[in-house]
This record gives C-alpha cells, sequence and structure tokens, in this order.
C-alpha cells in the first residue's frame, strides 16, 4: 500500500472547519505538556486564562481592547496575502497610523473644530498606513524587490520614528519626563462601549462584512482573486496588476493605520509607548486562521486576543510568565500549518500493484 | 590603536553572527526552502545557549544546546513544508513568532527564582576574544587576530562554503534541488531528503548565530536580544546572490554600520539616535533595491528557480 496525495478541486469544506479545531486541542495539549514540565497545573492555567478573558465585564472588555486592533490587521494583512503580497509591515503601518492621527489631533485643533477634529484624526491615519505600505508596493511592482523584507524593515523605521517624537519634539513637556506627548483634547476621543472597549469594534465588525462583499460580489473582488491565482492569467484578461495590487495594499495599509488611530484615540488618548506591541505580527496568524476569509477574521481576532488576556492575568494570577499567550498563539498556527494539507489533497492509499501481478495481466 | 583597527575589530565581530546564520540560510535557500524563522531561531540558540552556560559552565556544551535547538526548529520548518507542503512563507513567521515568545517565556521561567527578571541580566562565563598581545602593534590586522574562536571558525567556514557548493559533487546535487527538483529526481538525487538535510544543517548555523551575540557579542540574555539581526541576514542571502563568498562583504557592510553607529553614539553626535538606529533597516531596504535592480539590469538570476516551492512527484 502507498499512499498518495490527490489535489481537490476545491478546498474540503469539513476539513476547513476541523483542522482549525483540531489545531486548537492539539495546542491546548502541547501547552499543558509545556506547563506540567514548569511545575503549574494546566487546568488551574487553563481556567484562570479563560476566567479573566471571558469571565467578567473587565475582563471581556480588555479582550476587545486587544480585539480591535487584530481584527482590523488581520483584515489588512488578508487583502494582502489574498494577493499572495506579503505584507508583514502591518506593524509598522500600525504604528505611522498612530502617529499621524496623534498629529492632527494634537497640532490641528485650531482648522478642525468640535467633534471634526476626531474624524480628521482617523483620517490622518489611515491616509499614512496606506501611504507607509504604499511604498514597499510601488517597489514591488516596478522593480520587483522583494516585500517581505521591505514591509518589515519598514516596521522598524517607523517605530524608531514613533520613538523620537514622543521622546523628543512631541514630549509633553509638563508631563515630569513621561516618554509621551500631553493628552489630546476630548474632542479627538473616540467614544467607548463600556470598560475600556471602544466605538472602534463598530468599525471592525462592519469592516468585516463591506471586505467579504467586495471579495465575493465585486467586480474588483473578483480581480483581485484572478490575480492572487494567477498572474499571468490576470494579465490575459487585460487586469491591469500592477496598479489593483498597489491599490489593495494601499488599502491594507489603511486598514492597519486605522487601527492605530483608533489605539491613540480610543485608548491612550495620547502618543505614547505601548503602540506597537505586537499587534501587526499576530495579524498574520489572524489572517491565516481565518483563511484569509474577511468573515473568520473577528471570531480569530477574539480568540486569540483572549489568549493574550487570559496570558496576562495568568501572570498576575500565577506567576506565570505573559509570554505563555504567545507560545499558545505559535503552537496553534504549527498544527494549522499541517492541517492545510488536508484541504487542499486528498489522501488516497493505494495498494501497490507487485510486479507479478503486472506480468501475469500482460499475459491474459 | 588606531581609529580604522578599533572600527574594523568592532565590524568583525558584530558581523560574525550576521555571517554564520547567513552561510546557514544559503545552504537553507539553496535546497529551495525559504527560512524566515530566522529570527525565532536566533533567538533560541541565544537563550539555550546561555542558560546551558549558566547552569553548566560549559562553553562547549552550550554550543551544542544551541545547534540541537536549531536543529529542531529547522526540522519543523522542513517537516511541514516539505512533508505536509505548508506555505514556507507562513511556515517562517510562524517559526519566528514561536522562537520570539518562547524564548520570552523560558527567559522569565529559567533563572535562579531569587532573580526577579530570572534570565535576564545575568553574567556566566563567556567567549573571549584571543588577547594575542603580539599582534597589538600590528594595524588593521590585529582586527581579524585579536577575535574569539567562532570568528575564526567563520574564516574557514566561508571558503569551505563556497567550495562545497561549487566545487564538490554534494554541493551540486544541493543546488540542483533548489534549481530543478523535477531533474534532479529524475537523476536519482532524493530531492526531499536533501531539503530536511540542509534545512537541518542551515538552521543549527543559524541557531549558532544567536548563540555567538549571548556568549560573546553581547554576553547574557535580554528578551530580544537579536534586534531584528535574523531579518537582515535574510537580506543578506539576497544580497550575496546566494554565494557564501560574498556572504562577507554583506556581513561586513552591516557589522560596519552597527560599528559606525557605535562610534557616532559615543563622541555625542546631534544626529538623534533613533535615527542612527534605522540605519541598518534603511541600509537594508538600500540593499535589496539596488541588488533587484542590478539583477535585471544584468539579466542574472541569482536566485535558486525552485525557491519557495514546494515539491511533490505528482504535481506536475
Amino acid at each position: 500500500m502507498t499512499i498518495v496525495f490527490e489535489k481537490r478541486k476545491s478546498t474540503s469544506v469539513p476539513a476547513l472547519v476541523l483542522v482549525p479545531l483540531i489545531s486548537f486541542i492539539v495546542s491546548l495539549v502541547l501547552t499543558a505538556i509545556l506547563l506540567l514540565v514548569f511545575g503549574a497545573d494546566p487546568l488551574k492555567t487553563f481556567g484562570a486564562m479563560a476566567k479573566g478573558a471571558f469571565g467578567s465585564i473587565h475582563g471581556f472588555s480588555e479582550t476587545l481592547v486587544k480585539a480591535i486592533p487584530l481584527m482590523l490587521t488581520g483584515l489588512g494583512v488578508a487583502i494582502a496575502f489574498r494577493l499572495k503580497f506579503w505584507n508583514i509591515g502591518a506593524e509598522g503601518q500600525l504604528t505611522l497610523g498612530g502617529v499621524a492621527a496623534a498629529g492632527v489631533a494634537l497640532f490641528l485643533e485650531k482648522a478642525f473644530p468640535g467633534r471634526s477634529l476626531l474624524f480628521a484624526a482617523i483620517l490622518g491615519g489611515v491616509i499614512a498606513g496606506a501611504l507607509w505600505a504604499g511604498i514597499p508596493a510601488l517597489l514591488k511592482t516596478a522593480l520587483k524587490v522583494d516585500e517581505t523584507l521591505v514591509t518589515l524593515m519598514m516596521n522598524y523605521i517607523a517605530i524608531l520614528y514613533s520613538e523620537f517624537l514622543y521622546y523628543g519634539p512631541w514630549r509633553d513637556p509638563k508631563g515630569y519626563g513621561f516618554p509621551g506627548s500631553r493628552i489630546f483634547s476630548e474632542a479627538a476621543w473616540l467614544p467607548r462601549i463600556f470598560g475600556r472597549a471602544h466605538a472602534g469594534i463598530w468599525a471592525g465588525l462592519a469592516l468585516a462584512a463591506i471586505l467579504w462583499v467586495v471579495f465575493k460580489r465585486t467586480r474588483w473582488g473578483f480581480e483581485l482573486q484572478i490575480i492572487g491565482a494567477s498572474q499571468k492569467a490576470a494579465r490575459y484578461q487585460g487586469i491591469s496588476v500592477e496598479r489593483n495590487i498597489i491599490l489593495a495594499v494601499m488599502l491594507s495599509g489603511a486598514l492597519c493605520g486605522l487601527a492605530g488611530s483608533f489605539e491613540v484615540l480610543g485608548i491612550s488618548h495620547r502618543l505614547q509607548q505601548g503602540l506597537s506591541i505586537g499587534y501587526g505580527y499576530t495579524a498574520i496568524i489572524v489572517a491565516w486562521m481565518s483563511q484569509l476569509n474577511p468573515l473568520a477574521v473577528p471570531f480569530v481576532a477574539i480568540a486569540l486576543a483572549g489568549l493574550a488576556t487570559g496570558g496576562d492575568q495568568v501572570q498576575m494570577v500565577m506567576g506565570l510568565p505573559a509570554a505563555m499567550g504567545i507560545v499558545m498563539q505559535g503552537l496553534i498556527l504549527f498544527p494549522m500549518l499541517a492541517g492545510s494539507l488536508f484541504t487542499e489533497y486528498r489522501i488516497r492509499t493505494v495498494r501497490a500493484v507487485s510486479k507479478t501481478a503486472c506480468v501475469e495481466h500482460s499475459k491474459e | 590603536m588606531d581609529v580604522i583597527t578599533s572600527i574594523l575589530t568592532i565590524t568583525i565581530r558584530a558581523g560574525t553572527s550576521l555571517t554564520i546564520a547567513t552561510i546557514g540560510e544559503i545552504l537553507t535557500e539553496r535546497s529551495g526552502i525559504l527560512n524566515l524563522g530566522v529570527e525565532g531561531i536566533m533567538l533560541m540558540g541565544a537563550l539555550t545557549a546561555f542558560a546551558t552556560v549558566f547552569y553548566s559552565h560549559s562553553i562547549a556544551l552550550a554550543l551544542l544546546v544551541a545547534a540541537a535547538a536549531g536543529a529542531l526548529l529547522a526540522l519543523l520548518h522542513a517537516f511541514l513544508t516539505t512533508t505536509m507542503r505548508a506555505n514556507q512563507v507562513v511556515s517562517g513567521l510562524s517559526i519566528t513568532l514561536f522562537g520570539t515568545g518562547f524564548s520570552s517565556f523560558l527567559g522569565q521561567r529559567l533563572g535562579p527564582a531569587a532573580n526577579n527578571f530570572r534570565l535576564v541580566g545575568l553574567r556566566a562565563e563567556r567567549i573571549l576574544p584571543f588577547s594575542a598581545e603580539w599582534a597589538q602593534q600590528i594595524p588593521i590586522l590585529s582586527a581579524f587576530i585579536r577575535q574569539d574562536f567562532i570568528t575564526w571558525i567563520v574564516y574557514f567556514l566561508l571558503p569551505l562554503a563556497w567550495f562545497f557548493l561549487y566545487k564538490t559533487r554534494p554541493g551540486l546535487w544541493l543546488r540542483s534541488v533548489g534549481e530543478d527538483p523535477q531533474t534532479a529526481d529524475a537523476m536519482s538525487i532524493n530531492v526531499i531528503r536533501t531539503r530536511y538535510m540542509y534545512t537541518i544543517i542551515g538552521g543549527m548555523l543559524i541557531a549558532l548565530g544567536g548563540a555567538h551575540l549571548s556568549l560573546s557579542y553581547t554576553p547574557g540574555w535580554s528578551e530580544n536580544i537579536t534586534g531584528g539581526r535574523g531579518w537582515i541576514v535574510i537580506a543578506l542571502v539576497i544580497f550575496s546572490m546566494w554565494n557564501p563568498a560574498r556572504a562577507v562583504w554583506g556581513a561586513l557592510l552591516f557589522g560596519g554600520i552597527n560599528a559606525v553607529q557605535f562610534r557616532l553614539q559615543a563622541s555625542g553626535t546631534s544626529i538623534p539616535a533613533n535615527f542612527l538606529n534605522m540605519m541598518p533597516y534603511i541600509g537594508t531596504i538600500l540593499v535589496l533595491v539596488i541588488m533587484t535592480w542590478w539583477e535585471a539590469l544584468s539579466k542574472k538570476v541569482g536566485s535558486p528557480a525552485a525557491l519557495g516551492t514546494s515539491y511533490m512527484r505528482e504535481d506536475k
């Protein structure tokens, strides 16, 4: 008997649901082993994590606080990945979005009276994210420069630039040396729903639905799908590959920029340290676990945000490192990656035809 | 010691970890496997090396454990991308994510409980550069001589890797697997085994690059000790056009940027430190743009043709 892989014509629907589920269980088991090795009780730890993330109004609001940026950057990354444009620069696009939103909120108060300041600041963040993502898109389409590295290197540049601003020229002179800008005027604050969870959640959910419609029901979405499948085929169809890639990647950056502006306008109300804490990297997992489907993104984002909030709780309650949340995120990914084989291939066992059988067969 | 020699000394010291890891990644990519897990593997190498030396006081054991950690992570990547045919980009990114998280987890979990920061900020045995006082008077050359033994190994590893790739039969097999796995398979070269083997060897070298950081360059463990060096390594592979002989120039260039930055900061320049710290990253982007442009102009393709694609016989 030999095992044969056959490429499926379409991805298997049961596998699409089963693979993430089994992956989650596998990651729980692996984490449990890890916890046992370090002398912690896995059941107690998981219980504390779940309770910390979803067990109280406060816990759930903190989970949402983390889920909002993950949702938006996850959607952004998913757009780019659909085109096989490996944008791992969500972190930098988010950071620069936050910087631009803070810039508008701090220095353009006079130009935008009242509540218009909030919208101007959001718009500023969106534009900054789009332009920052536009650079690697342009380099890729015009000069074929590898986007993985350019987007990644630009993260470091954006983060260092934001540090320069809040340690330097934007630093609050009355802040007792605290590294951060002054607090924005309240006109630029994003309204909150409960706890620290802010109105950005509605934007995240709405954008997930809108993007799903764009991908599935519009001509542009269809064009992007063809480009993602085969650039050659797209060219034969007369689709402008370069223009569409630049547009889609800028849209990707815009969503990440939006996430950044929500972070400063909704949470910290100033530009300060802690804007860039890795949402843009976790976004890659969010996008991948959602199988690049916008409708799945909010669910995955909330689940992963729950892991992170739970990790924080575990640190406080049980003295375990908060990095455990990240370790668990990684441990979900590996079985998911292995499982993608089952969504794309059908596995059959074939009885090996022995040589004598062949000979006999030919004699007949 | 004159200024040039001292800059060169720091340059070579900073370039050592980059060079070993670059050689490792070149071997991996030559087999057709793109490993974006370099940053995570280097971090795990740095952590395991320091943790081992802290408890066992043995540098040799530390290097061995680091190499084993690198081999394991690379094995995982090889398994996911060749046997399970997962997307190489996403698999590599996952390795980096996991390595970053797990090294930080272990750093907060290992180490004496009496120390609030556990492994962070502790001291242990380290690899010292040869003092070679006789060489102190020789300008330039002393920068090369007065280095630690890992740097010395790199001096030999560079020509060796080049010789292996271009002048030996297994090297030819390796290159053919990365260029055209179908043909290599037809010539009865085991494609899957070759890819596993060189991804694992590559992972070991990458982890040793990380170990050099925590044992010699910046002795001790701190979270994110690599500071993006793993990503610079991936750029260096492109910069060297997948040729180990050229890897040295890239590593020296980036080591040099580090050294110059260090000196500028020490001299109290008016340029804010943040902008100086951007230099390696801006440098990487510029190098990429120039190399890609040059590749297009000279119509020479440097990258292995089958890089990033999984291989299976049934697929056409």
